[in-house]
């Protein structure tokens, strides 16, 4: 029993990531009607926004140490960064430390940004394009961003710790009734599934309970009609991009603490975000976040021992095969909707 | 008035018989009048150097490019030797090999077997490499080297660790200068037998892979030697990037230390991951719970930051080392390139002066002449001690550093501590051990 709540547990912070990820997708397919594989690269540079702030609180100018020497017998140069210098240590190193969260106000912003210059710049010149031309332009330049990042921060990933009073795991043990150190997990990924429930909610309620977010809605279902109404629709829905963009930066900015960013993490998660996608029911909101935590948790289940030991190599293919018998069951997904990417 | 029968079709005919004819590859030309590939016949020699520039060991490969490009400068006369004044054999003059001026090209392999395949046939059909140095990765290493051998080429393998690059994979132009799997667990399984008591149970997570496996099978067996006990060898595809679901059952699982078979981005996030579930801090069968890495890489271990703090581990080769020869390839390298050089750095270094040097030794370019000049060449003064590279195998044998990650590091370089230099002897093995079994070096390719 204790293994099991441990691996629904796993899956959910996995399937936040997803549900996240996805979210996005679908906000921008059922609004635009694009289909953006460079929605992953914007999940990693949102990650890179954490890695950024965090860079630029570690500064540093340097001081000549002569007491000490490097690995050349030289004079050691030590570095002191500036906000220690300026706001003094205790809260310089604070600011460093807590970089991560402080992201999320710093990504916003440039997420929405880049949000607006992808669409605008490029993506709305293919909204009559057909879907394969929509892929490719949009895959290419998911490749071009990787690269960009590459460029800057090299290959290696770049570790991003999250605050010291969150680091470590939390026991469930006693509070379930099992031994202790059978159901621990770690308190970030607790943090983040919560932020992800946050930030899901907080977007289901924008287009719920907002005037903007009920002509998006109208928009979605009826393109056409809302435009003879008089209703510029259109930049609604570049809005509902960069929307959609911040939401995959901020999946990126608090997943990096999980596993140290780099320029690939993108393309890791691109993939099996469109299945959930898919499996969710293309252009279904509510369709993409239960299929995210579903396949989270299935493909938490299916990396345990026991699984890989009776069918070796269900973990690399769990979610492919779920996702083959739900399309199969149900051609349209769990919560897809009649005419959607069906003309 | 003449009639010509030339017409369009079979002048378009005999142009590309022409055409074919002069672009045949130089290495068949160079070949068929020297009796070996790409021999050389201008005033210059051609190295070529196939190491990861982009992908997920670029930052590996790049490194590893750094250092052979400093070996030519060394080569060649230029900067200030490096370790051509601690090597003991004294054939290289600082005026290129056999008198010609040293050249090089690259290639990336992306480690991807084939690509790595493809840029290392580009180099030496296009380009006339005479050898091909670099690499990381033991799946890149062993198709590379198999590409060598048909080819007639020397192939010095860069950071490869599995047991079958020199094991059941072995060939006779192919020699490895980097440890491997079986190496790593004998200089290990003693320091955690010390460190950590005989009575453990070890969990082992393993890329999924050659050299996983071989490593695995390394460690198990070493540690069992001491009294340890594998509880469970778990497998993780190697495209894995989040390895949480394979470290939550782990101390409910009765292991009181964790095995981490994996090498670069993978143990980044797998390392990291079981730091998150706070492993380091909890106790199991009454023993503090701890984590192993048997591989270990400066670069590596900087990409897991404070995560590697008190986490034992095995490298090939440290710049902290302290003989003349390492001292001076670190003044080198540092100096040129203002950080301290990584193990697989210092493996294509000093590859590639050991090409030169059996060159220089056999009096010739023929693969064939120098992989005798490097069978069973003993020396010293290249950093790990004497060192042989043994006849039966191509593997060399030499020192091996047990690491342990610094619990308070200086700077960004200062991350790893050497624990113990383990003796070459305690790391040897006879050549026909079953982990090796199987493979036949064979004859060595000339080309041509």
């Amino acid at each position: 029993m204790d293994a099991i709540i441990l691996q629904i547990l796993n899956g959910l912070d996995k399937g936040s990531a997803y549900a996240l990820i996805a979210l996005g997708l679908t906000l921008i397919f059922g609004t635009l009607g694009v289909v953006n594989f460079a929605h992953g690269a914007l999940f990693m540079i949102g990650a890179f926004c954490a890695v950024t702030l965090s860079k630029i609180f570690s500064l540093s100018y340097e001081v000549i140490d002569e007491s000490q020497t490097d690995f050349l017998g030289n004079p050691l140069k030590v570095q002191t960064p500036y906000v220690e210098a300026w706001f003094g240590p205790e809260t310089g190193a604070a600011l460093i430390d807590w970089s991560v969260p402080l992201a999320i106000l710093f990504s916003i912003p440039i997420m929405i940004t880049i949000g607006f210059i992808m669409e605008r710049g490029l993506i709305k010149h293919f909204y009559k394009r057909p879907h394969a031309d929509q892929i490719l332009v949009t895959f290419g330049l998911a490749i071009v961003l990787q690269e960009i990042i590459k460029y800057y921060y090299g290959a290696n990933p770049i570790p991003t710790p999250a605050p010291d009073v969150f680091r470590g795991s939390y026991d469930f043990s006693a509070m379930l009734g099992f031994e202790p150190n059978s159901v621990i997990y770690p308190v970030w990924r607790l943090i983040y599934f919560a932020f992800s429930a946050l930030i899901i909610g907080a977007v289901f309620a924008f287009l719920q309970f907002t005037t903007f977010g009920m002509v998006v809605r109208a928009g979605m279902a009826d393109r056409e009609t809302v435009g003879l109404l008089g209703i510029n629709i259109d930049k609604r829905f570049t809005i509902m991009f960069g929307i959609a963009a911040a939401v995959a930066g901020l999946a990126g900015v608090m997943y990096a603490p999980i596993n140290a960013p780099n320029y690939h993490m993108g393309m890791d998660f691109l993939v099996l975000s469109f299945v959930v996608v898919v499996v969710g029911g293309m252009g279904s909101l509510p369709g993409a976040v239960a299929a995210g935590f579903l396949l989270g948790i299935l493909e938490s289940f299916a990396s345990t021992t026991w699984a890989t030991t009776t069918i070796p190599g269900i973990n690399q293919i769990i979610i492919y095969l779920v996702a083959i018998i739900i399309l199969l069951t149900r051609p349209r997904g769990l919560m897809g909707k009649k005419g959607v990417m069906e003309e | 008035m003449s009639k010509s029968n030339l017409t369009r079709r079979g002048l378009l005919k005999t142009s590309a018989i022409a055409g074919g004819g002069l672009m045949l590859p130089t290495y068949l030309r160079a070949a068929a009048h020297s009796g070996f590939t790409n021999a050389p016949t201008g005033d210059t020699v051609t190295l070529g150097f196939n190491v990861p520039q982009t992908g997920p060991y670029a930052e590996e490969g790049l490194d590893e490019l750094r250092a052979q490009e400093l070996a030519v400068e060394h080569l060649n006369g230029e900067g200030d030797g490096g370790m051509m004044s601690t090597f003991s054999s004294k054939a290289l003059q600082g005026n290129g090999i056999l008198g010609k001026k040293v050249t090089f090209v690259t290639g990336d392999t992306q480690t991807k077997s084939d690509a790595a395949r493809a840029s290392a046939k580009s180099m030496i059909e296009k380009d006339g490499a005479i050898m091909i140095n670099g690499g990381s990765s033991s799946g890149v290493a062993i198709a590379v080297q198999g590409l060598c051998q048909e080819a007639g080429v020397i192939f010095m393998a860069g950071l490869t660790h599995s047991n079958d690059t020199t094991g059941k994979d072995k060939k006779a132009n192919g020699f490895r200068h980097f440890f491997n799997g079986y190496m790593s667990g004998a200089a290990l399984a003693p320091v955690l037998e010390k460190e950590y008591g005989k009575d453990r149970r070890a969990y082992h997570l393993t890329a999924d892979y050659t050299w996983g496996w071989t490593q695995q099978e390394s460690i198990a067996a070493a540690t069992e030697a001491v009294g340890w006990q594998t509880v469970e060898n778990v497998l993780t595809p190697l495209a894995s990037t989040d390895f949480s679901s394979y470290i939550a059952p782990v101390l409910n699982s009765g292991a009181d230390v964790l095995v981490l078979n994996h090498y670069g981005g993978n143990m980044v996030n797998s390392l990291s991951n079981a730091i998150e579930f706070d492993l380091l801090s909890k106790e199991v069968n009454g023993k503090n719970f701890e984590i192993v890495v048997p591989l270990y890489s400066e670069l590596m271990a900087a990409g897991a930051g404070e995560n590697v703090k008190g986490v034992i581990g095995s490298m090939n080769w440290n710049w902290q080392l302290t003989d003349e020869g390492s001292k001076a390839f670190t003044k080198s390298f540092g100096e040129k390139y203002g950080r301290p050089p990584s193990n697989s750095a210092h493996t294509c270094y000093v590859q590639t002066l050991l090409y030169a040097d059996a060159c220089e030794r056999a009096g010739t370019f023929n693969p064939c002449g120098v992989a005798e000049a490097l069978e069973g060449f003993e020396f010293d003064g290249l950093g790990n001690g004497p060192t042989l590279y043994r006849a039966e195998d191509h593997q060399c044998f030499k020192d091996v550093l047990v690491m342990k990650g610094k619990e308070n590091p200086s700077n960004q370089y200062d991350t790893l501590e050497i624990v113990e230099v383990t003796p070459r002897a305690q790391v040897e093995y006879a050549p026909d051990h079953p982990m090796f079994a199987g493979g036949d070096l064979g004859e060595c390719n000339p080309g041509a």
